[in-house]
């Protein structure tokens, strides 16, 4: 059982930090002071702050070390790992509070107003780990919905929620997929725009690479609720962190079946590929997005997909506030 | 390997102790104990009471607790010296401190 968990943020900010050889030090030290069966080197999704990366957070103190180096590994194991020391100069100094040290990321004047909703794992869990979504309750609220909801029952306590979309327009999500649950149609899809081509906004970035599962349940959800069988994530081609995350996601849930056929013995199928985007702003609009998937596919979708096509927008919010009210 | 509802559950209650070290909790509601380590804490063995106030809160899945390492609390002679601050009380030291008394004390505070 692992006694220190060290949190190295694998977002990209921290990533192109050089945040990946610090977490490959930190293993290789760790292993050589023969520490590695106390101690675990987990690569998590962004924690937020990300101007003062390369962050990393160690627990169970919750020490909140910013601006760290290669460097700074050697003395992080030496004063903090073995010895039990704070390695004050690499504390986060909080200039609000004339410049005072801040302990841990929970101090901080910027998240300590804050509970984080849609972002509650990013920086907690290894996205690229399905059991540790699982461990903070991930694929519950999929379970409960496919065996003790109907499709429409989803759609009215979402619905009743008050849920609206996420990407500026603020659309009532239980009217979207009632719309969609309505159409009669052989086929419908599920289609999540984590295009984000707004200049400088990266909360969809921060949701796929830091927390990938909670958009493939909740895009699962939205499925079984309107009849759909096929989910389409449309990313940029510029996010090769998060591309990579959801390929591994999704690799891991087939894996584990739930997703594709049959899931979790329920008799309901419902599979998602990815489609990437190649930096055409305007594929962040609707039906450019739809236009766009579809020309990828058989041409025949282009006739069906218009109004059966369901925009989950974007995948961040929306995904993770879904399972959260329907707990 | 395809999971049915019942492996995802199991995999939910074996990993959550494995996780639970990564929970921030309430600074002004927890129980911290914080377990001296300077060289000669270590050499009296601090580091073994650390480890067996971690794996008891692990093991039993208990919420609203912090243990952490700190440098010497000074009480030489007389260590491992661990100290408990439970949240509208004074702070208490405990000195001579055996993997055995930490986890009663723990076992008490738990209760």
């Amino acid at each position: 059982m692992y006694r220190t968990h060290i949190l190295v943020c694998g977002g990209t900010g921290c990533h192109s930090n050089n945040s990946g050889k610090i977490r490959e030090a930190f293993e290789e030290q760790i292993k050589a002071r023969g520490l590695d069966g106390d101690v675990c080197v987990v690569g998590t999704g962004c924690f937020g702050l990300c101007a003062v990366g390369p962050i990393i957070i160690i627990y169970p103190e919750g020490a909140f070390y910013s601006c760290v180096t290669v460097e700074d590994v050697p003395e992080i194991i030496e004063e903090h790992i073995v010895k039990g020391r704070l390695v004050e100069r690499l504390l986060y100094h909080e200039k609000a509070l004339g410049n005072k040290a801040v302990h841990s990321l929970a101090e901080t004047n910027f998240y300590k107003k804050q509970t984080r909703v849609a972002l509650h794992n990013c920086g907690v869990i290894n996205p690229e780990k399905i059991d540790e979504y699982i461990a903070r309750d991930g694929y519950q609220a999929l379970i409960k919905c496919l065996t003790e909801y109907e499709p429409q029952q989803i759609i009215d306590i979402v619905s009743a929620s008050g849920l609206r979309g996420r990407g500026g327009a603020g659309f009532p999500t239980g009217r979207k997929w009632q719309f969609a649950k309505n159409q009669v149609n052989d086929t419908k899809y599920v289609c999540c725009n984590a295009d984000e081509g707004d200049p400088g906004a990266f909360m969809d970035r921060s949701v796929l690479e830091g927390d990938p599962h909670a958009v493939l349940e909740a895009m699962t959800i939205a499925g079984y609720a309107i009849g759909s069988h096929q989910g389409y994530i449309y990313v940029r081609a510029e996010y090769p962190i998060a591309v990579e995350r959801l390929k591994i996601a999704i690799a891991q849930s087939r894996e584990y079946g739930l997703l594709g056929k049959d899931i979790l013995g329920t008799g309901f199928d419902f599979d998602i590929e990815l489609k990437l985007g190649s930096g055409a702003f305007v594929c962040g609009e609707e039906t450019a997005l739809m236009t766009s998937i579809a020309a990828s596919l058989v041409p025949v979708l282009l006739s069906r997909r218009s109004r059966a096509c369901l925009e989950n927008r974007p995948s961040s919010t929306t995904s993770r506030r879904t399972p959260t009210s329907l707990r | 390997m395809k999971k049915s509802i019942a492996d995802i559950m199991a995999i939910r209650e074996s990993m959550q102790s494995q996780i639970i070290l990564r929970d921030n909790v309430d600074a002004e509601k927890e129980i911290h104990l914080i377990v001296g380590m300077g060289t000669s804490g270590i050499n009296a063995g601090a580091r073994e009471v650390f480890n067996a106030l971690v794996d008891y809160v692990e093991e039993h899945e208990l919420k609203g607790f912090r243990v952490t390492r700190t440098g010497s609390l000074a009480g030489e002679g007389h260590e491992p010296v661990l100290e408990v601050r439970v949240p509208g009380k004074d702070p208490v030291v405990y000195t001579d401190t055996t993997v055995a008394k930490a986890v009663e004390i723990i076992k008490n505070l738990a209760k």
